[in-house]
């Protein structure tokens, strides 16, 4: 496969969904619809304290109540231990069962104690008020700088900070230093012209998805068991709690639900084995489903941010040194996007002396999950801000600054890799172009550009591809399909087999159906998983030409497929009318049975993934209220197999990212508990709040996928803050660094 | 615990139910009718997921208990479509990719119903306001909005 | 589980006497947008719902030579809806439309948003600026008090355990009046008012300020009333001079706290800056 764009006849088409009616009409069931005989409900009692020991859990009460059948607490889970990827995080699984259920301490305010399942969620509620839990309150610590002092108070006695030499005799919250780098800075500060440093905060955000965490378990007497819910991969599901309960994959069915958003926070597990313990002590299924404040209180956002860096530049634009230290909360147990943070910052630019720091730190928060490009926005909002104020000061256009240090094929990105075909500088070149970047701005309003990188990811992958006696075809999908990746599927199918995507449906295998595949996270999903169902069409389509081949009495090599029929190669082997996929279909009994492809790949070669974002924002300078009035995001998705969804994704991670900008924010009382677990004052983005969202996909081919696709969710949330930050700064006059810009940070930074 | 006896209309439908008191419709819906179309997302009027309508008014259904529908006519997402017919509003989110993880779909689709009952031909920002009670964290709304303009334009007959 | 019974009573002395029969644990329900709320996040936990809305005189809005009366639990969309009221008092229909989402708005009610007590309750600064009082009813008959006396403190106001307010009396206003209602939100729906600000004013032939009522919420522990506001404006004809003197007045009037939804210095500030811009809407409309 080489650069060129494919001609296509399917793929680029924006076909309807294949699970779309189910969708609009209420028919799709999400994790919380699903409802068996016998069924049990589950509630899950949470500390109130941000710290604290627990001394005894006093169940009897509760077990006493009429309708009550069961409580579990940590006594009920085995201790385990060890390590696992999942998407593009560490699991530890010690770490993970105590986040499901806290053993020895509680650790943060929502920090699961204790369930209870009964025989309605009003006596299961009930039950909750009946338990006894006597706490030791510990001090506790929220702020990550804080977590970092020395005499913080510490959350676990037994982590002792990675990577720093010598290695520290006492333990610490800082989980690990991360240093990596290139050239020598201190020669490269030296051959600036200007310099500019800055330190820059993030608050602590929800992925924000607005279907609560649900699962129902059923556990049967031969232990084989269920559990059907919503997330971001069955296999990941199945695997992590079979981990933490210390049963056999095998013994564990995961049936993906449909998923009602995940931006990363569904690809670990919180109720999954609670449910399923609850139904091993009941005999009966078990339904867990998290209220919102639940959602806010017990499952992961991504990591608030201290990042400080610091930029040379010569007057001429060209990037001299790079240097970057980041403080990522961890919340209760280790693992930030740290790492993704570093690897990201600077992986724009081509940059010869970079250094970058940074520190995973725990504190008395949930724990957190992946979100959209993990760690990657918060180092994107410190260095593009800088940029930004770096172009003001030598006097250059922002774009043609960028331009002058951006990253193209063969630059070797300060994480190591050496990148190909890459379409970075063609989103700059367009939003120079794009009338948006040259309109006039009203009174109040300023403009400004930022840009984005993200790795994107292949991995695992499998996929099924069923030829049906009638010609259709029925593909199996092991990805929960969170954005419209069915359609995608079926037409990067239609496009090998020659057929209209109206013929061919598709399913998400449940654990048991389809082998094993990687979470739907990393923008990989398109990607990977498209690349296992061209694979196995493909395999398909070798079958169809072979039975084609057995019918003409011909070789196979004299039969060439196109169209959706086997034609003769050329005219020397033979005069045959075209077979078409049906008529071959119709014979396969008696032609060596049934045809089908099945694909199980580690796929290899993900393109990254580059955006560049225009936004204007307009400020009311009597009370610091911000709001976005134009957007254009523009971004190299490779290739857009389904236009529609790959504009959705841009406009979704823009949503998400001027959210972050503006106005969300985990917000915290005196004693560590959050104030806002809800809605109500954890402000995502109203329809109203936000404008059209113009997006421009730009398509450089991804050498490594037989279409030239790239992952394309994760980039659109990189731009964003720093977008909407140094636009908000053009008209304030002054350099704003800490998210969010709620009103009244703006209107202190406008009166001084 | 008493359980009030009540008669309702559900999509057309004459329905009676046992709830308890402090049982939301939402809970009526989904746990006694079996009506999971409408989604619960917040339970605290905060993201309209669980959007039906009431006598003609969108309202959130997790904010009305379950024994105030007496004598009510009450439609949900299940109601919107005909057996051989989508509603203009479920054609056109279809059409433009107005969806994605589609959890949020339903509640949209019915508020944007009774927008367009009231007012055949609204503006973009009729549109935004009438919406802002119901969350999409997946498609920032740009594709939300087109499809209820389009779909109010086709059922002008525009 | 604790038994909660719900009952719909269809008059004002049925009504009272299930609040009597509750003895302190009964909650009247009206839009049900933040009971609701409340008693699914454990934060009340009544024995008894009454349910006001099948009583006729909490669901009219009646309109008279003198003045408006507005059922306690009138909608949202039966307010905005009603031509009347809305051309009178636009500041007090807008007020009552800030209130969350249109799906509350079908549901929500000015009486539960000034029974709630909550210091950031939209409708309440401009049925205060409005002048508006309340029809009290309990077992000894009805009583009317103006809307300002109502509420003495976050979730507390001066009913007894069996009263409830059945409905608002807003009297008719000279000509040359208007009324205007803002509020300051991070977003631009959905949140709870960080500061509102109520204006109500009249002028005379000439232009000059003859009365006014400058009402605001978020800012103290119950809505205030701003009597240096409206003698800021009063005689005036809401030049810039006024208008600096309403903001200070308006500024000092605050006794707010540092919250999740705002800083004391925000709030001071923003009172000023909210105050001032609706004078300028209440005098735009009192000279239309």
């Amino acid at each position: 496969m080489g650069a060129e764009q494919i001609e296509t006849k399917w793929i680029g088409k924006r076909i309807v969904r294949p699970d779309g009616v189910d969708k609009v009409t209420g028919r799709a069931n999400f994790g919380a619809d699903l409802r068996l005989p016998g069924m049990l409900e589950a509630k899950i009692l949470r500390s109130p304290h941000a710290h604290a020991r627990i001394k005894s859990i006093d169940t009897s009460k509760a077990e006493a109540l009429p309708g009550v059948l069961s409580v579990v607490t940590a006594k009920d889970f085995p201790e385990v231990s060890g390590m696992a990827d999942a998407g593009e995080a560490q699991v530890n699984f010690a770490d993970l069962s105590r986040n499901v259920m806290a053993r020895e301490k509680a650790l943060y305010d929502g920090h699961a104690v204790a369930a209870v399942a009964a025989t309605s969620a009003s006596i299961a509620t009930e039950a909750l008020s009946l338990i006894e839990v006597e706490y030791e309150v510990l001090p506790h610590v929220i702020d990550v700088e804080e977590a970092m002092k020395p005499d913080a108070p510490l959350l676990h006695d037994d982590l002792f900070t990675k990577n720093v030499d010598p290695k520290p005799d006492k333990p610490s919250n800082v989980a690990q230093r991360l240093e990596f780098g290139a050239g020598d800075i201190d020669k490269g500060f030296g051959e600036a012209d200007v310099i500019v440093e800055r330190t820059f905060r993030t608050a602590a955000t929800h992925q924000g998805y607005i279907e609560p965490h649900a699962a129902v378990a059923e556990w049967t007497e031969d232990g084989q068991s269920r559990i059907w819910c919503s997330s971001q991969g069955q296999f990941a599901v199945r695997d992590m709690t079979t981990t933490l309960l210390g049963i056999d994959h095998a013994n564990l069915k995961v049936t993906p639900a449909e998923i009602g958003g995940g931006f990363g926070g569904k690809t670990t597990i919180y109720l999954e084995p609670v449910a399923l313990l609850l139904s091993r002590k009941t005999g009966r299924p078990v339904r867990a489903v998290m209220s919102r404040e639940e959602v806010f209180r017990g499952s992961g956002p991504t990591s608030g941010s201290v990042v400080r860096t610091k930029i040379g530049m010569r007057n001429s634009g060209e990037i001299t040194a790079a240097e970057l230290g980041l403080k990522y909360e961890a919340g209760a147990f280790p693992g930030s996007p740290a790492m993704a943070g570093c690897m990201t910052a600077f992986a724009c630019y081509d940059i010869e002396n970079a250094k970058v720091v940074g520190y995973d730190v725990v504190s008395n928060r949930a724990k957190c999950a992946a979100y959209r490009a993990p760690g990657a926005p918060m180092t994107a909002f410190a260095v593009e801000s800088v940029l930004d104020e770096l172009a003001e000061k030598i006097g250059v256009d922002p774009i043609d600054l960028r331009l002058k240090n951006a990253a193209k094929e063969g630059t070797r990105a300060l994480y190591g890799a050496k990148f190909k075909q890459i379409g970075f500088e063609e989103t700059l070149k367009a939003a120079k172009d794009h009338p948006h970047y040259s309109a006039p701005l009203g009174p109040n309003q300023g403009r400004a550009i930022a840009c984005g990188f993200w790795f994107n990811i292949g991995g695992e992958s499998t996929a099924n591809v069923n030829v049906n006696m009638d010609g259709t075809v029925t593909v199996v999908s092991p990805n929960p399909d969170i954005g419209g990746s069915r359609a995608s599927m079926v037409l990067m199918a239609a496009e090998v087999l020659g057929i209209n995507p109206d013929r061919i449906r598709i399913t998400i295998g449940d654990t048991a159906s389809i082998g094993y595949s990687g979470l739907t996270g990393g923008s990989r999903v398109t990607f990977a998983v498209g690349m296992a169902v061209v694979d196995a069409s493909k395999q398909v389509v070798t079958q169809l030409c072979e039975r084609a081949a057995q019918i003409w009495e011909v070789d196979v090599e004299g039969v060439e497929w196109r169209d959706g029929a086997a034609h003769p190669a050329s005219s020397n082997v033979g005069d045959f009318d075209p077979l078409s996929l049906e008529k071959i279909a119709a014979q396969s009994a008696k032609l060596g049975g049934t045809i089908t492809g099945a694909a199980a790949i580690n796929a290899r070669g993900a393109g990254p993934g580059f955006a560049t974002h225009i936004c204007d924002v307009e400020v009311d300078k009597g009370t610091g209220r911000v709001d976005v009035v134009r957007y254009t995001a523009i971004q190299d998705a490779g290739r857009a197999i389904h236009p529609g969804y790959v504009e959705g994704q841009m406009q979704g991670g823009v949503a998400q990212g001027v959210g972050w900008a503006l106005n969300e924010e985990y917000i915290f009382d005196d004693k560590g508990r959050l104030e806002n677990p809800g809605f109500l004052d954890y402000r995502m983005p109203v329809t109203s709040d936000l404008p059209m969202i113009d997006t421009q996909i730009i398509e450089v081919p991804n050498p490594f996928h037989p279409y030239g696709v790239r992952g394309v969710g994760e980039v659109p949330i990189v731009p964003p803050l720093a977008a909407v930050a140094s636009a908000v700064s053009q008209v304030v006059g002054k350099r704003m660094d800490q998210l969010p810009l709620s009103p009244p940070r703006v209107l202190d930074a406008i009166d001084g | 615990m008493t359980k009030q006896h009540i008669t309702t209309s559900v999509n057309g439908e004459s329905v009676e139910y046992l709830c308890e008191a402090q049982q939301t419709l939402l809970d009526v819906l989904r746990d006694e009718l079996g009506l999971t179309g409408t989604k619960e997302g917040c339970s605290t009027g905060d993201c309209g997921a669980c959007s039906v309508i009431v006598d003609g008014n969108v309202v959130c259904s997790c904010l009305m208990l379950g024994a105030e529908a007496e004598g009510r006519q009450i439609e949900t997402i299940e109601g919107m479509a005909t057996a051989d017919q989508l509603h203009p509003l479920q054609k056109q989110f279809l059409e433009q990719a107005s969806l994605q993880c589609g959890f949020c779909t339903p509640g949209f689709l019915v508020a944007a119903k009774a927008l367009l009952d009231k007012n055949p031909d609204p503006t973009e920002t009729e549109i935004r306001f009438w919406l802002a009670g119901n969350l999409c964290r997946c498609t920032g709304y740009d594709k939300i909005v087109r499809a209820v303009q389009d779909a109010a334009a086709e059922m002008r007959g525009a | 589980m604790p038994s909660i019974d719900y009952v719909a009573p269809t008059s004002v002395n049925d009504a009272v006497a299930a609040l009597a029969a509750a003895s302190g644990n009964g909650r009247v329900l009206a839009g049900g947008t933040d009971l609701l709320v409340q008693m699914r996040t454990g934060q009340i936990t009544p024995q008894t719902i009454i349910d006001i809305k099948r009583i006729a005189e909490t669901r009219e809005i009646a309109e008279s030579d003198k003045a408006f009366v507005i059922g306690a639990a009138a909608t949202g969309v039966e307010m905005s809806a009603h031509n009347g009221l809305k051309t009178t008092f636009p500041g007090i229909v807008e007020a009552m439309d800030l209130i969350g989402s249109q799906q509350i708005q079908g549901r929500a009610s000015p009486g539960g948003n000034l029974c709630n007590a909550s210091p950031a309750a939209d409708c309440v600064p401009a049925l205060i600026a409005a002048g508006a009082t309340c029809t009290i009813a309990g077992p000894n008959g009805t009583r009317d008090i103006p809307v300002e006396d109502v509420v003495t403190g976050p979730g507390q106001t001066c009913l007894s355990q069996d009263e409830f307010v059945v409905s608002f009396t807003v009297p008719k206003p000279p000509p040359r009046t208007g009324d205007a209602y803002l509020r300051l939100i991070p977003r631009t729906e959905m949140d709870i008012a960080v500061v509102g600000a109520g204006v109500c004013l009249t002028l005379d032939d000439a232009g000059v300020c003859q009365a006014a009522r400058v009402a605001l919420g978020a800012v103290a522990p119950t809505q205030v009333l701003v009597a240096d506001g409206a003698a800021a404006l009063i005689g005036s004809t809401i030049d810039e001079t006024a208008l600096n003197t309403l903001a200070a007045a308006a500024s000092a009037a605050c006794n707010p706290i540092d919250d999740k939804r705002g800083t004391v210095d925000y709030r001071k500030k923003v009172a000023g800056v909210l105050a001032t811009r609706a004078a300028q809407k209440a005098l735009e409309r009192a000279k239309a």
